[in-house]
């Protein structure tokens, strides 16, 4: 099995997708000639053509409404925005148009669009390319939402985003495309849309997260288990909508308590969303409130404190040793 | 040396003047003469058909609706230069051609009430729901003509906006895109003067609507709305150079609405005078075509009578389809979301379900 980072298997689900389906058509700025910004494309317009792999005019609404035409006549185009903080300019195409093709024509048109972008911070951008912004989406009826956390998923998630016959926002957590390497298989897999994965096993507390604050989790379990003996089970999202709220419900029926770690701000979106969604159905087998650890309500930092913003290690641990203390 | 700033007009094809003479006999389309009373009749159907929407609506028995009188050269000149293969996205005003490119009728009205079969366009129909976002539908046209094109289809996608339409950002990132791609595409921006009640003056400083294709590399066209055979020769002529991939054009057409925006409370005497309204009646697409086919013996007051007894009835029975069409379901809306419903869409369904007895 082949050893890559989470661009190469991105890169990889979609050379195998265009070359199964010749339906797939993939775009956006910089992704032809120049094989994308972090060169998630590199390579696929030379094997591909320019017919299916191609750059675009500097428009993300207009890339977006190219996605919601061609999606429309039975296409399965890939759209990339250059980063997340950009989907602003476009969320009319997303969220207005092509998430409600099959509801506003009672089934007779779908929308069969993957629009990946870039996101998620750590990586010191500029203003408007590492915010979280997926609550936004979160919020769209009619839009799948999905956000790996390592290479393997990042392959078996994408080829499924391509496959489903709906849209789905597909976000590519920056710091996690080159930091660390997993073993891939090269043929295509599926890893299916609205499952959580337990990516630690533990008795004591629940951390359930996403993107690249699961390695941040998995690392606070680990020292916490080795300084105080108490284990955490921390659950990978990967699918941010729908929710796998059955995973995370018979965890918390498990360990009877719960934190929620996400990069984003803390007001509403996917924490605030898992809370009530764990009051819902483990209510009655909670010890202790649920915890959101997040970050504060500001506007995404400036890149010289984005560090100290961010949810940290030593945050995560304090988290737990509130909720267990409780 | 000095440099010298330009802003370019484009120019205005009429063929019929307003008693309904031949002005400009170069640009006269070849139509048979019952092609020629093909057009006559859908526009007077139309227009007897729109003047019982608004009735209906004052009535209640229709909910929204955008009313059409004025436009309908405009309309229907245009969508009568396409095949039935080529795809039409209309707005929300746009229910005219869409009718006449394959929409029924009564689906058309339960549109109006807010029904979702409204949007149940049926197989072989090539026509999108109206689009409520202005601007919107004009990045997706780009979108469905490249589809024609990478399939080597001889189909082309074509749309409509109106006057303030053209101040959107997603206009300019549809057109552009268009012509970068050299897609086939027609853009008809229906200019009628206001955007509810904001008059054209006001969007913008470009001399003309058409002029705006200037910037994104795409020839354009201003043409006289109120004159069906001058809409119909520019859109004949746009779509044929589409459908033999060269790509993409732009027709501002001039017209007006006599009536409302929409039936949702706008009051024209706001915003326009009476004499403004009776000049442009004077150009009415109806009298002037009527008159030149009148001269050729191709129309009659027969013709006209029976056209009229044809929309009523049409109209009647649309009506009452309409009327008895089943009801929605919230748990059937439910199931319009996905393929296939997530776990948490189906709990949400079955709650409704169980109220909804189904």
């Amino acid at each position: 099995m082949a050893v890559m980072t989470m661009i190469q298997a991105i890169t990889q689900a979609l050379d195998l997708e265009l070359a199964r389906d010749e339906k797939v058509l993939l775009f956006g700025e910089d992704v032809g000639q120049s094989g994308g910004v972090f060169r998630a494309t590199d390579g696929l317009q030379k094997k591909y053509g320019d017919q299916r792999v191609f750059d675009t005019p500097l428009a993300e609404s207009g890339i977006a409404g190219l996605a919601t035409g061609l999606g429309l006549q039975g296409f399965r185009p890939i759209a990339e925005i250059q980063f997340f903080g950009f989907v602003f300019e476009a969320m009319d195409e997303i969220a207005g148009q092509a998430a409600r093709m099959r509801y506003r024509s009672g089934g007779r048109y779908t929308c069969p669009v993957v629009y990946r972008a870039p996101f998620g911070g750590g990586v010191k951008t500029p203003e408007l390319h590492a915010d979280s912004l997926e609550g936004i989406l979160m919020q769209t009826p009619g839009l799948k939402v999905v956000i790996p956390s390592n290479p393997y998923d990042a392959k078996g998630l994408l080829i499924s985003a391509i496959r489903d016959n709906d849209p789905v926002f597909f976000l590519e957590h920056m710091k996690l495309y080159r930091s660390f390497k997993q073993e891939v298989p090269e043929e295509a897999y599926t890893i299916p849309l609205g499952k959580a994965n337990v990516v630690r096993e533990g008795k004591d507390v629940t951390i359930v997260t996403y993107g690249a604050m699961v390695n941040t989790a998995v690392q606070a379990a680990e020292t916490w288990a080795k300084t105080r003996g108490i284990t955490a089970e921390v659950i990978d999202l990967r699918t941010i909508s729908p929710i796998d709220i059955e995973t995370i419900a018979s965890s918390v029926k498990k360990t009877h308590r719960a934190v929620v770690l996400q990069e984003a701000q803390r007001t509403s979106g996917v924490a605030a969303e898992i809370v009530a969604q764990i009051n819902e159905q483990a209510m009655f087998y909670l010890e202790a409130p649920i915890l959101r650890i997040t970050a504060p309500d500001t506007v995404f930092p400036y890149a010289q404190i984005e560090d100290e913003w961010l949810p940290t290690q030593t945050r995560v641990i304090e988290g737990l040793e509130k909720v267990l203390s409780m | 040396m000095s440099a010298v700033l330009e802003t370019k007009p484009t120019q205005f094809l009429q063929i019929l003047d307003i008693d309904g003479n031949v002005k400009n006999s170069d640009w006269m389309p070849k139509l048979s003469d019952q092609e020629l009373r093909n057009l006559m009749h859908k526009m007077v159907f139309t227009r007897i058909w729109d003047g019982r929407a608004v009735k209906l609506t004052r009535q209640g028995r229709l909910g929204f609706y955008a009313p059409v009188a004025g436009q309908e050269a405009s309309m229907l000149g245009s969508e009568a230069a396409t095949n039935k293969e080529d795809f039409l996205l209309p707005s929300y005003r746009d229910i005219p051609q869409s009718v006449w490119h394959g929409l029924p009728l009564y689906q058309a009205f339960l549109y109006s009430r807010g029904h979702q079969h409204g949007g149940q366009i049926p197989e072989g129909v090539n026509v999108l729901m109206p689009q409520i976002i202005i601007g919107a539908q004009i990045v997706q046209t780009t979108g469905v003509a490249m589809a024609f094109k990478l399939r080597h289809e001889k189909r082309v996608a074509f749309t409509y906006i109106g006057d303030g339409g053209t101040s959107q950002g997603d206009f300019y990132e549809g057109i552009n895109f268009a012509g970068a791609y050299q897609v086939p595409a027609v853009f008809i921006v229906q200019n009628n003067q206001f955007a509810i009640s904001v008059p054209v003056r006001l969007q913008t400083a470009a001399q003309t609507l058409a002029s705006k294709a200037v910037a994104a590399g795409i020839p354009s066209m201003q043409v006289d709305g109120m004159d069906v055979l001058a809409v119909y020769a520019a859109t004949k002529q746009s779509v044929d150079r589409a459908r033999e991939g060269a790509g993409p054009s732009l027709i501002e057409t001039i017209t007006f609405r006599y009536g409302p925006h929409t039936m949702s409370g706008d009051d024209p005497t706001r915003y326009r005078t009476k004499d403004m309204e009776q000049e442009w009646q004077l150009k009415d697409p109806l009298v002037r075509f009527r008159k030149f086919l009148e001269a050729k013996g191709l129309w009659s007051d027969r013709d006209e009578e029976s056209t009229i007894e044809e929309a009523k009835t049409a109209v009647s029975e649309a009506l009452a389809k309409a009327d008895s069409y089943p009801k929605m379901t919230v748990a059937g809306l439910i199931d319009q979301m996905f393929e296939k419903l997530p776990d948490d869409l189906i709990v949400q369904r079955a709650e409704y379900a169980s109220e909804e007895g189904r």
